[in-house]
């Protein structure tokens, strides 16, 4: 079991025939994930690798192929029209790896997708992959196995990091989703932590999270309300100075809100174990403090 | 990306906003003759991206234009939290009856534009939220609509009693709201917006900054950046397409991804050390990204070592080496090296770093270990 997407995902890759867009599309198809269409306008009739059909749009493409998920890698200047067209189309899942997105085209991507039922994951995110039956995005399957951990996280190589730790100590994943690091985005970690607190297959989870914002504080508080299963926390940035975007556009102390002692505070109320550097998630994992 | 309070200034009124006029200066004389051309009692303001520059002695009052050349002469050249003054506006002072606070920013929680405005303006509006918070007006913006009249009226009307008052600043409310959006901003404020013993309404100061996502798309907002505003290192590592942030300590690091990059910042404090820097060299394989992210580091003198820490995804760990072999045959390293990569091509990576002479470790925290050690030892040497 796992959430958000499984052996019954059917997955369009918009943006296919780009760079970023043909490599991992490959990727996904080597790993076992349905890449059921490509979208690229303009090259609509012809076929990715010889095999997977590719559209003008996204609605001929769930016309034709019944997908119900889409992978985005086109640039930042048409991201937002692509994830809005996904939605159009009736796509349920929307995953936006594209980095750069600005956020003012976020404001109003947002309650586009929103008012049309889709889940929108990213923008700026490494994508999710429940191993062993499906991985939409970037993130490298190799380090992954199946198991009974769910993970989610506002980083990309940093969620490897983390996942690299867990399987080597044979705690496979039903789950890893990576929500992004732009301040705007689809899914938070609450979205993550309920479904995986639904999920029969995951017994524990593990959130990463990093300065800036309070989205760390809402889920610790919805740890504290909703959840019986574990969870385990990291926050990344403890030595980051105050006012400068730390690489992702929503990693910024603002005056002084949104610092990895406070998150670290709301986490130990939550009753949950904090892991002080990302090796230490694995003992938590193993003896849950709660 | 931050802009200058004259160039924020320059935007608004191109919206429309009451703002009195102001001249540049980078030399005392230019400010001797734009009080001379103002021919009143002027305020000469540092022009630098850093909160507070009146507490730090970056804003003056000057009645004559003699004094205004003797006063910009003080503040040119003058630091201000680390960052040097090479401008500064001169403008007319103005009679002010009373301040107010008018921002607009991207807030995170509701995913929209909010304005926060107050009555009491010209102060820190972080204090006026944490001490008097029912003296702030949040007000989100529906992004499909825009700012409405209604909206802008009330707001107005939670500053000023007077109806004419309220619609003038109501009025200036909308044309910030049209210069923030035109602008790809993520930040505009004026504070103060101030009201004169005449009664009218008028900003001034201006503050913006600009979403650098937005910049590709706007390059006329990207000439606006003022690279001797900002740290030359700092410069060079943008335009290498690297994110870099000095910082005080001793051990350099190079990593890829953000999140990654500040969990090797706080593992370095963790084992003792400190880190010297931010630095992620992104998601590409480029050897050249890496080459200039060693000349970066390596050109801070505090830095008494160096500590790679990649784990290929995207990023394939042999480019980084070869980047690495590059680097130092290109100026060799006068710091020890510690290197960390795992995940894509990470054989290949191994065998091109031996054959020149590196070694390369597996594992995060023996490699921070490592590195700390090494710094600790320098700096002691």
């Amino acid at each position: 079991m796992s959430i958000f997407i499984d052996d019954s995902t059917r997955l369009v890759v918009q943006g296919i025939t780009g760079r970023d867009g043909s490599f991992h599309a490959k990727q996904m198809i080597e790993y076992g994930t349905k890449v059921v269409a490509g979208v690229t306008p303009g090259k609509g009739g012809q076929r990715f690798e010889g095999t997977v059909p590719i559209y003008n749009t996204v609605a001929e493409a769930v016309r034709e192929t019944k997908a119900n998920t889409t992978v985005i890698y086109v640039p930042p200047p048409f991201a937002a029209d692509a994830m809005m067209e996904a939605a159009d189309a009736g796509l349920s899942l929307i995953v936006c790896i594209t980095e750069g997105v600005p956020v003012l085209d976020m404001t109003r991507v947002y309650p586009y997708v929103k008012a049309r039922g889709a889940r929108l994951i990213g923008p700026n995110c490494p994508g999710l992959i429940s191993p062993g039956s499906s991985k939409v995005g970037i993130i490298p399957g190799r380090i992954c196995a199946p198991g009974p951990i769910g993970l989610v996280s506002r980083s990309g190589t940093l969620t490897y990091e983390v996942v690299y730790h867990l399987t080597r100590a044979g705690l496979g994943q039903t789950t890893c989703v990576g929500i992004g690091g732009d301040p705007i985005n689809g899914t938070n970690f609450i979205d993550c932590l309920d479904g995986f607190e639904r999920d029969p297959a995951t017994k524990a989870v593990v959130m990463i999270g990093e300065i800036g914002g309070t989205d760390e504080q809402d889920a610790a508080r919805f740890v504290k309300e909703k959840m019986k299963k574990p969870v385990v926390g990291f926050i990344a940035g403890q030595t980051a100075p105050p006012g400068r975007r730390m690489g992702h556009a929503g990693a910024i102390i603002s005056g002084s809100a949104g610092t990895a002692a406070e998150k670290i505070a709301a986490f130990e109320d939550a009753g949950m174990g904090v892991a002080k550097r990302p090796v230490d998630v694995v003992e938590l994992i193993r003896q849950p403090g709660r | 990306m931050n802009i200058h309070e004259y160039q924020a200034k320059e935007i608004f009124r191109n919206h429309g906003i009451p703002i009195p006029p102001g001249g540049v200066a980078t030399t005392p004389s230019e400010a001797e003759a734009l009080a001379r051309r103002y021919g009143s009692t002027v305020v000469v303001k540092a022009q630098v991206h850093v909160g507070g520059r009146g507490k730090a002695g970056g804003v003056k009052l000057a009645k004559s234009p003699e004094e205004a050349r003797d006063v910009a002469s003080k503040i040119l050249g003058m630091q201000i939290k680390g960052l040097t003054v090479h401008k500064v506006l001169v403008t007319p002072a103005a009679d002010i009856a009373t301040e107010a606070y008018v921002g607009i920013i991207v807030d995170r929680a509701t995913k929209r534009p909010v304005f926060m405005v107050s009555p009491a303006g010209g102060i820190d509006i972080e204090e006026v939220a944490a001490k008097t918070p029912d003296k702030i007006l949040r007000l989100p913006v529906d992004p499909v609509y825009g700012l409405l009249p209604f909206q802008a009226l009330q707001m107005g009307l939670f500053l000023y009693s007077d109806i004419k008052q309220a619609r003038a600043a109501a009025k200036i409310m909308q044309q910030l709201y049209g210069a923030f959006w035109a602008s790809g901003a993520s930040i505009a404020e004026i504070n103060p917006l101030v009201t004169t013993p005449a009664g009218d309404v008028v900003a001034l100061d201006a503050k913006m900054g600009i979403d650098d996502n937005e910049l590709d798309r706007r390059p006329e907002l990207a000439l606006l950046r003022d690279e001797t505003a900002e740290d030359p290192a700092e410069v060079r590592a943008r335009e290498a397409g690297l994110t870099f942030i000095k910082l005080d300590g001793n051990v350099g690091c190079v990593v890829n991804g953000a999140g990654l990059a500040m969990a090797t910042m706080d593992l370095v404090k963790y084992y003792g050390g400190e880190p010297a820097n931010f630095l992620d060299i992104g998601g590409s394989s480029n050897p050249d990204k890496v080459v200039a992210a060693l000349q970066i580091i390596t050109s801070d003198p505090h830095v008494r070592s160096i500590l790679f820490n990649i784990f290929g995804g995207i990023t394939r760990t042999d480019d980084v080496a070869n980047g690495i072999v590059t680097a130092t045959e290109a100026s060799p390293l006068r710091v020890p090296i510690v290197i960390r990569l795992t995940g894509t091509n990470e054989e290949v990576a191994v065998k091109i770093l031996q054959e020149h002479g590196f070694s390369a470790m597996t594992e995060m925290d023996a490699a921070v270990q490592r590195a700390v050690e090494l710094a600790t030892a320098g700096a002691r040497a």
